[in-house]
């Protein structure tokens, strides 16, 4: 490290320890939502009928919209981070940096609407009217607001990283040849993406 | 990689939402919720190779880690399974 004094080679170094690290993080988060998923199954095995009752409650539309807004989001982080890397444009990579952040806030607009609809309907934990119904039904509205409460989290979580990380870029923080912040917050990102590809038909598509 | 390799995946994501969603009208019963999930994995393998870049990456230790998550979950939702259905 002394004598072999590189500068672009201790950059690459710290960037692969970066992801080894951020790569652990992440499965940390896809065990968290692993013993959710466990949980949601074992119940669904159990109360089938109920479970196919409570999807009907929600809203294929607004679901299915917001698996295309997240998707889209995954593209555009993804074309922000080559378009500094390898085009070097700082104002292409803030611009679709910006995109993402915007569709994330989208996202949680629908996902406000979506739980409004359903406060509104009685359908919330304690709720008198959602007491009243069967076990199984419970458990399902309980497993949603949960799951999809605790994934909203990580969208809200990774805006904010992203955010740090446009700001980073715009101060050059974050350099073409130095970009690990950035490939990290775009992978934590794509997590979140992964982790509603499943709850999209697991809760919005039980037939 | 270039941009239209990503646009490519994106547009090959969005079609399988849109079979995800037609599967799920199709009232297939049973068979239902494994169509959806064996899709479900097969969109976050794309994002997963594609755009979280496993597919180009060279270290070991990185390639193994993924494997490793789903081996960890299978344990996991083996186990509890056997409990379940032969208490």
């Amino acid at each position: 490290m002394s004598s072999s004094h590189n500068p672009s080679v201790e950059a690459h170094e710290e960037g692969v320890k970066a992801r080894v690290g951020l790569w652990l993080f992440l499965l940390s988060e896809i065990l968290l939502f692993g013993g959710m998923f466990l949980l949601y199954s074992m119940y669904r095995y159990k109360n089938p009928g109920d479970f196919h009752a409570g999807s009907m409650e929600l809203s294929r539309f607004d679901g299915t919209l917001n698996t295309i807004v997240l998707l889209t989001s995954s593209l555009t982080v993804v074309v922000a981070l080559h378009s500094l890397h390898i085009k070097r444009s700082k104002a292409r990579a803030v611009f679709f940096l910006l995109t993402t952040i915007a569709l994330g806030f989208t996202f949680l607009i629908v996902k406000s609407f979506e739980w409004t609809a359903k406060f509104q309907h009685g359908l919330y934990p304690g709720a008198k009217f959602l007491e009243s119904q069967p076990h199984g039904f419970i458990l399902f509205f309980g497993l949603y607001f949960t799951m999809t409460g605790l994934h909203a989290l990580h969208v809200i979580v990774g805006m904010v990283v992203l955010s740090f990380v446009t700001n980073f870029v715009i101060r050059e923080k974050i350099k073409p040849e130095r970009i690990n912040i950035m490939e990290n917050g775009a992978l934590y990102w794509h997590l979140v993406d992964i982790i509603w590809i499943f709850l999209y038909p697991l809760f919005y598509l039980i037939t | 990689m270039t941009y239209p390799r990503y646009i490519l995946v994106w547009v090959g994501l969005v079609m399988l939402t849109a079979l995800t969603l037609t599967s799920a009208s199709l009232e297939l019963g049973k068979v239902s919720i494994v169509v959806c999930l064996i899709i479900a994995a097969v969109k976050s393998t794309l994002v997963i190779l594609y755009f979280m870049n496993l597919l180009f990456e060279k270290r070991l230790l990185l390639k193994m880690l993924v494997p490793i998550a789903i081996c960890v979950l299978a344990i996991f939702i083996g186990l509890t399974y056997t409990d379940l259905l032969f208490r």
